[in-house]
């Protein structure tokens, strides 16, 4: 209102002022050295009350847009509110249209659909020598076949937790069952950089553990990890992170675990049977390059850990440690990743495993101190939009254990475990991905073939890009 | 030596409060893109540092989560981003492996840019048979000077929250902003107004808010669907169309292949250039005025030859 009379008063300033503007040219003859100065004084009170003006009509369009804003702000923040300003009632009348009130706070339902046709030439070749694998960690079945669909549910529970679920359908031995792959909680509000996850998740050990089976660049997972992580490590457990307080990325973390599954095993230590200490670095190379490396150490102790010949396992107790060393580099023209890029990575992983072994088909434990390594390299290159091609080498080697093992499973009867991959694949968009992979596996004592045709579409919410 | 050891310790105190202070002293940026950057740094001059999450070559869309990117966001004070899905595959990562509170959504230092104007494109159906579509409407809002002025004024009024000792510095530099920007706009307007219902072909829906603002008509765009690469079949429909209606231009950003836009103006003589698209997006468009300086030049030299 202030403003408004004011700018009245002004107003009859300016006619006043016009008028005698008028009446001063009028008697310009009779008066022309008063009226020089006059127009002066008047040409000075024009300007000042021109900027005057301005200066105001430039505050009420600030005003004006200060008040746009908080309406919009009031329609962000409160997009659930019952009575919405009228502004958001617009913005959002489009979405509104097919959401009702009750399912507007619905979580995000990402779906993945995973196929996958392998055809083996020697599909009975056998175990790899000095390793029996554990967890899910053996090939793909022969054939048609649907490899590992899930559910992801995520959502904020509320300002201070963030909250997951993956749900798996996975057929085995002709029979459907969900498998809970993840239900985990994470914080967002701990001070000091601080995150804590809690529930059951990957083990964010090394660089391939913890990324789902869509984000893989193979079909089938790196040798070591199938190896001695039962493929990946996940359990119920909870996990500390802290990003350090530093200009480059520095992240370290621990976690604890049941210790349910493998390379654990039998809920050891009154359900926590696994520990875990884990770093990661990594930037940024001028705009084309970036990188991570890290360094971590899980230890898994094990009751009865059954691994190899389901139908007659052998029996572990004891403990298993593992070093792991992770290394990707990744290039694109000017980080520009969507025409061409090239992703390097490498992992190297040293297991010592100390404890008692029964042998399938005996009764008798016996003492094993075994150590293990391995390793795999792996470069994809998009050479055009859509269009990939890969190459991984994994190995394996073990120390030969104690003569009472000889000719055993855990013998390593002189043989190299080698695998060579070769991919090719092709995403129509981000959001489907047909892929085509040789492998040349020379793990076991006798050769096999592998081809495998492979299928990844994810419908629903968007996936994360995880570097 | 007990003596000495205390002062010692105290000495390491001081310097630890001491390069605390110097480090809140400065509120810390975070943008998404450079636009974003360029604004903040108006608004904020000296008081704030930013930095920019991607630069005028990347797609904004398929950008991962980086280390470099996590150790960033860590210490922001401000995450300015564009918003409407623009940045959904690597923003929710980011902000939870950040692990900083002050940038969560509905924080006042979560500001997605998008949500403050009126945003255009907003899809009655959503189904990705159509291309990845925005379901909060187009995201590239800074073709249009118009929406940075309002989006100018939310980071005053966020900085001014965060930081309001300096309240009255931030309010002074936004109003400083504004008269010149103001200003600018009309003579673009001015300088832009032969454009007004001349046609253009795009690579990409990142035009948009630029056709609304200078009334050009997108006749076609180079992707069959969003997010889909041009593909030959799509572009030789594009040709039979464009060799019956031409249009007055083909555009792209800097960050988009050239090859379809180059193609197909070498067959329908149909003039093609990137615009800038955002601040660096070109030699000559170094900050938010010469952006659309460079756009408004681009767009004449290119549409009015005879000028």
């Amino acid at each position: 209102m202030e403003t408004q009379n004011l700018n009245t008063v002004n107003l009859i300033k300016l006619v006043a002022l016009t008028l005698s503007l008028f009446v001063c040219s009028a008697n310009a003859q009779s008066a022309q050295s008063q009226t020089v100065d006059e127009l002066i004084n008047i040409k000075a009170e024009l300007a000042s009350m021109k900027s005057q003006y301005e200066k105001r009509i430039h505050d009420l369009e600030r005003r004006l847009a200060t008040a746009e804003q908080q309406l919009a702000t009031q329609s962000t923040t409160a997009q659930k509110a019952s009575n919405p300003a009228p502004e958001a009632a617009a913005r959002e009348s489009n979405n509104s249209s097919y959401a009702s009130a009750s399912n507007r706070y619905n979580p995000a339902i990402g779906i993945i659909i995973d196929g996958e046709i392998w055809a083996y030439d020697n599909p009975d070749a056998g175990n790899i020598p000095g390793f029996t694998l554990g967890g899910e960690s053996g090939l793909a079945d022969e054939g048609l076949g649907i490899g590992e669909s899930e559910f992801v549910f995520s959502g904020n529970v509320d300002n201070w937790f963030y909250g997951q679920i993956t749900a798996a359908i996975e057929q085995e031995d002709g029979e459907f069952g969900i498998g809970l792959e993840e239900a985990f909680i994470e914080t967002l509000s701990l001070p000091a950089s601080m995150t804590l996850r809690m529930g059951r998740f990957y083990s964010a050990v090394g660089y391939l553990n913890d990324k789902h089976k869509h984000a893989w660049d193979f079909a089938d997972q790196a040798l070591p990890y199938r190896a001695f992580m039962g493929s990946q490590y996940t359990d119920d457990g909870i996990q500390l992170r802290w990003l350090a307080p530093t200009d480059f990325f520095l992240e370290l973390g621990a976690e604890i675990f049941r210790g349910g599954s493998y390379p654990a095993g039998g809920n050891a230590n009154s359900g926590f049977g696994t520990r875990s200490l884990f770093a990661q670095t990594g930037g940024d190379i001028g705009f084309s390059h970036s990188w991570t490396a890290g360094f971590s150490w899980l230890t898994a102790d094990a009751i009865e850990r059954e691994s190899g010949d389901e139908n007659q396992p052998l029996l572990f107790d004891g403990n298993s440690d593992l070093y792991i060393a992770d290394f990707v580099w990744k290039w694109a023209p000017n980080g520009n990743s969507k025409q061409r890029n090239i992703t390097f990575q490498s992992e190297y992983i040293w297991r010592q495993e100390d404890g008692n072994v029964v042998l399938p088909a005996t009764n008798q434990a016996l003492s094993l101190k075994q150590n293990a390594q391995g390793w795999y390299v792996q470069g994809s290159y998009q050479w055009m939009p859509r269009w990939r091609a890969g190459l991984r080498i994994a190995g394996l080697s073990t120390d030969r254990p104690s003569s009472i093992f000889s000719g055993s499973a855990l013998d390593p009867l002189s043989h190299n475990p080698r695998i060579y991959s070769f991919m090719l694949d092709y995403a129509n968009s981000e959001f489907s991905r047909l892929r085509l992979q040789y492998n040349h596996d020379e793990t076991s004592l006798v050769n096999n073939q592998q081809i495998g045709l492979q299928y990844i579409m994810s419908i629903g919410a968007h996936g994360g890009h995880e570097f | 030596m007990e003596a000495m050891m205390k002062n010692l310790f105290t000495l390491f105190i001081l310097l630890t409060l001491g390069f605390a202070e110097s480090a809140q002293a400065k509120l810390n940026v975070f943008a998404c893109e450079p636009e974003w950057a360029a604004l903040a740094e108006a608004i904020g001059g000296d008081l704030v540092t930013t930095t920019t999450a991607t630069s005028a070559l990347q797609d904004p869309h398929y950008i991962q989560a980086r280390p470099s990117l996590i150790a960033k966001i860590r210490k922001a004070d401000l995450l300015i981003c564009s918003g409407s899905e623009l940045e959904i595959g690597w923003l929710p990562l980011l902000l939870r492996k950040g692990s900083n509170p002050k940038i969560q959504a509905g924080q006042s230092g979560y500001l997605l840019a998008g949500e403050f104007v009126k945003r255009l494109d907003i899809p009655t159906v959503l189904d990705r048979a159509e291309g990845d579509m925005h379901s909060q409407g187009n995201p590239h809002i800074q073709t249009n000077p118009h929406n940075l002025a309002v989006v100018a004024e939310v980071i005053a009024a966020r900085l001014e929250a965060i930081d309001p000792k300096n309240g009255t510095s931030y309010q002074q530099n936004l109003s400083d902003f504004l008269q010149q920007w103001i200003q600018a706009i009309a003579r673009w307007e001015t300088q832009a107004a032969g454009l007004r219902g001349k046609e253009i072909v795009v690579h990409h829906k990142s035009w948009i808010y630029l056709e609304d603002w200078l009334g050009l008509v997108e006749v076609a765009t180079l992707e069959s669907k969003p997010g889909i690469p041009p593909s030959g079949a799509h572009l030789s429909k594009l040709l039979t169309q464009l060799e019956s209606n031409p249009a007055t231009i083909i555009i792209r950003s800097p960050y988009q292949d050239a090859k379809a836009s180059k193609w197909l103006s070498e067959k329908t003589g149909i003039p093609e250039t990137a615009l800038p698209f955002t601040v660096g997006g070109s030699d000559q468009a170094s900050d938010l005025f010469k952006l659309f300086d460079e756009t408004i030049q681009l767009l004449l030299i290119n549409m009015e030859p005879s000028q």
